[in-house]
């Protein structure tokens, strides 16, 4: 069986967000870029489910510019097969991203797709929905535990109420949730090793798939400066405060 | 505080000042690219900021305890030290033949710098085994390295340094221990003292390089052998077997680095502790000596990357502490890093830590290009650099990191005195950096004998040489901070040459023994502006390509600027201190002092 995990290039979670000048999106010029956490947490899944021996390749897909290649490169250092980088310098929506992925699905034929819940720049928690839905794969979103039975899996989920338990027939896509496991650190001899990888590069332009924007930004603003509390004397002025000055009852 | 290594600024250093590209030409180092460096560094980057750099503190607190049945580290040390060696993180360097990954030192330099910063007290460990291996590569039999290499490379065996004895410190020739020979093997019994890691528990076995002399043995330095003796035998399988007569009696006491067990250490307590001769008898000394400039050059690099952590915590409370209006920040309360002299000390203490780390990564690099090199004329005159730049690197850097580290108290006022702030940490850390692998005045030594008089002053003059050419294309630069450069680096290099003139005059040694240690601090801060200048020159270069951040770059030439307005002009009046100050050091009658 092969895994397909995909791996985004995203602004480090170490760096403190700002906006750009022309309010068009997140300024990324010179800003320290690293893997999204969440399919860093993706990556080590695949990984400890080929090592339990039920499956045989892991495969790192990315989609995005050129420098994608590192974060490919620091997947194929933890220890997956092979990277596959769509390039563009287009900023894809969720959708087109789950186009591209249904166009990879149809290449490699995997069991499983382990993708993040959602990448820490857009926070849109829409790929792996989408891809299920366009590919008609099973989905197993949010997972915090991953047992493989068979051509099965059951899927542990965090959702509002507590954890769910559902079983999905394999070829499925999952999501992965912060609990999901704690990610390795490359090893200095399998870094080294990465760059012998092979990293298939294909431009999105020349794949026929639609990712023509659906969305247009208008613009990017800060949210506001949260203003200082007050402390109030009774529960009559709070009530009071709460239905004529905030006026949310 | 957390520690998050500076990746960037390394990388800056070793691809636009040092030439890591030119290294990577070199066989045997085509492994060491531009891409390959920033991936290493990147993962060393999170390796070390969140797996050693949380236990600095209680590393400190708790410290190593000495056991009966031997030394226990800190809590979660020996996780840590699995983790570390999992990682591969200290074959770095080793040679491919057994298990190593060799990498240039360049580079696991660069690397070792984020084990100091994160944890100096852990980092000990490997500099140590690191020192070990070296020796052994080199001058032992192959059935020794055989036995020992691979595992001491892989980190499962730590490896030690055995010199010192309570009667015989600086002065080796004093040494008591004795090795009697008995078949294959010798037997070694003596007491060596501060053994670092002499015993621990985080290896499976312990492999200690000790000196000791033979029956024989000629007087002096020159009757000194040299002997592996591992704490646990080794069987023929390779396996760890029974243990050896040798073991820690007590651990020291320490102002800093308590997690890093300071042994003494009792061999031949029953008999004798069984030995192997590395190498021929007598020349003891002389293999020790590979592994001791290598070690220092890592202390040196210790001195800075101390600092660099003291750096980063005095920057983030400069910036968080408010206290009042301030000239830089206005009326409002502004973090007291708006106060003029809070920006003094942080540009004194960033801007010397890129120079001492650009210096000692350039110093490896010359070992780099010494042990690679096709053309033999260019591997001696690079063996030259690079054993001239030594003493700088461990003398100046450590010196300079202990005085950082005390700036780095100083931002904080008084919660800097107060212990839970941990910048004192730093400070009782760093302290030992100026004394281990040879005291400030020995390196002063070794510079002004071995390296200056031995020579000529030829590994000096070239120097001065490069340095020159630097400060002509300074001066040919048009921007205005280049020039700056450029007006305090002349007449440093100027004050420079005429003290080396002088000390080469110079026929009683008491003359220059006496203001060595400013010989060599001179020249330590003329070198950092020399890299400080290089810096600078290759940013300037850097922002003509399209994609160039240019606030990144107009800060190394800053910092460059700042560096030769600031430290520049204590080259100058170190002169004045060198030619004209050893008489009124050594005159006074002694029962006056």
């Amino acid at each position: 069986m092969k895994i397909l995990v995909g791996v985004k290039r995203v602004l480090d979670y170490n760096v403190k967000a700002r906006v750009n000048a022309d309010k068009t999106g997140i300024e990324l010029a010179n800003v320290k870029m690293s893997m999204n956490p969440f399919d860093e947490i993706a990556v080590e899944e695949a990984l400890r489910i080929k090592e339990a021996g039920d499956a045989d390749e892991v495969i790192a897909v990315s989609i995005g510019p050129s420098q994608s290649q590192e974060t490919i490169r620091t997947a194929l250092a933890m220890g997956a097969d092979r990277g596959i980088l769509l390039e563009t310098d287009e900023l894809l929506e969720p959708l087109a991203i789950a186009k591209l992925f249904k166009h990879v699905v149809e290449q490699e034929s995997p069991g499983l797709v382990i993708l993040g819940k959602q990448a820490i720049d857009g926070d849109n928690n829409q790929t792996g929905q989408m891809l299920s839905a366009i590919t008609g794969m099973a989905q197993g979103t949010f997972a915090s535990k991953v047992e493989l039975n068979g051509d099965t899996a059951k899927i542990t989920r965090e959702v509002d109420a507590g954890l769910e338990s559902i079983n999905v027939t394999l070829p499925a896509v999952l999501t992965t949730d912060l609990r999901l496991n704690e990610p390795r650190y490359a090893k200095l001899p399998n870094i080294m090793k990465a760059k012998k990888k092979p990293l298939e590069i294909t431009p999105v332009a020349d794949l026929d798939v639609d990712v023509s924007s659906k969305l247009k930004v208008v613009e990017v603003n800060e949210p506001e400066q949260r203003s200082a509390g007050v402390i109030v004397n009774s529960v009559a002025e709070l009530v009071e405060k709460l239905r004529n000055e905030a006026k949310v009852i | 505080m957390s520690y998050q290594a500076p990746v960037r600024d390394i990388a800056f250093m070793l691809n636009h000042v040092v030439g890591l590209s030119n290294v990577a030409k070199l066989e045997g180092f085509e492994e060491a690219t531009t891409d390959m460096a920033e991936a290493i560094l990147e993962e060393s980057a999170r390796f070390t900021s969140e797996v050693l750099g949380p236990l600095n503190t209680i590393g400190d607190a708790q410290g190593a305890t000495w056991e009966e049945s031997g030394v226990k580290t800190a809590p979660g040390w020996v996780d840590a030290y699995a983790q570390f060696i999992e990682n591969g993180w200290g074959a770095l360097s080793f040679p491919v033949e057994y298990g190593g990954q060799g990498l240039p030192m360049c580079l696991s330099s660069a690397v070792q710098e984020m084990w100091h910063s994160a944890n100096m007290s852990f980092g000990l460990c490997p500099l140590l085994t690191q020192g070990a291996v070296d020796a052994l590569a080199h001058h032992a039999s192959e059935e020794l390295k055989d036995t020992f290499l691979p595992k001491m490379v892989s980190g499962e065996w730590s490896g030690t340094m055995n010199l010192t004895e309570p009667q015989a410190g600086t002065d080796l020739a004093a040494i008591r221990t004795k090795a009697e020979p008995e078949g294959d093997h010798f037997l070694i019994t003596g007491q060596k003292i501060y053994i670092t890691y002499g015993d621990h528990d985080m290896t499976e076995n312990i492999v200690h390089l000790v000196l000791a002399k033979l029956p024989d043995a000629p007087e002096g330095v020159k009757g000194i052998s040299l002997f592996v003796v591992p704490k646990y035998l080794v069987n023929e399988d390779g396996s760890v077997g029974e243990q050896n007569d040798v073991r820690c009696v007590s651990i020291e006491h320490k102002l800093g680095i308590h997690a890093s067990p300071t042994c003494v250490m009792s061999y031949g307590d029953e008999g004798g502790a069984v030995g192997y001769l590395v190498g021929e008898a007598n020349h003891g000394l002389m293999y020790m000596f590979t592994m001791m400039n290598q070690a220092r050059h890592a202390v040196g690099v210790q001195g800075y990357g101390i600092a660099e952590r003291a750096y980063q915590q005095a920057l983030a409370y400069a910036n968080d502490r408010k206290q009042g209006p301030t000239l830089l920040g206005g009326n409002d309360s502004q973090g007291i890093i708006n106060h003029p002299d809070v920006r003094r000390m942080l540009m004194t203490m960033r801007s010397s830590i890129e120079a001492m780390r650009g210096l000692a990564l350039d110093c490896a690099a010359a070992f780099d290009v010494a042990a690679k090199h096709p053309d033999p004329d260019v591997r001696k005159a690079s063996q030259r650099r690079g054993e001239l730049l030594t003493p700088l690197v461990k003398g100046w850097s450590t010196e300079l990191g202990v005085e950082l580290c005390s700036l780095g108290v100083q931002i904080h006022g008084g919660m800097g005195f107060i212990e839970e702030t941990g910048a004192a940490q730093h400070l009782r850390d760093a302290r030992i950096t100026p004394i281990y692998e040879g005291t400030t005045a020995i390196q002063a030594n070794d510079l002004i004998g071995r390296k200056t008089a031995r020579d000529g002053g030829l590994g000096l003059g070239e120097l001065m040489a490069d340095m020159k050419s630097v400060l002509a294309e300074l001066q040919a630069a048009d921007d205005v901070n280049l020039k700056a450069v450029a007006t305090r680096f002349e007449p440093a290099i100027a004050a420079a040459e005429a003290a080396n003139e002088w000390l080469l005059g110079q026929n009683d040694p008491t003359q220059p023994a006496a203001t060595s240690v400013e010989f060599l601090m001179m020249h330590g801060r003329l070198a950092g502006g020399w890299i400080m200048a290089r810096a600078a020159l290759a940013a300037v270069a850097e922002k003509q390509k399209s994609d160039a951040d240019t606030d990144y770059l107009d800060a190394k030439t800053l910092l460059a600027r700042y560096y030769a307005e600031r430290m520049l002009p204590l080259v100058e009046s170190g002169k004045t201190i060198v030619v004209d100050s050893a008489d009124s050091t050594v005159s006074l009658d002694i029962a006056q002092l």
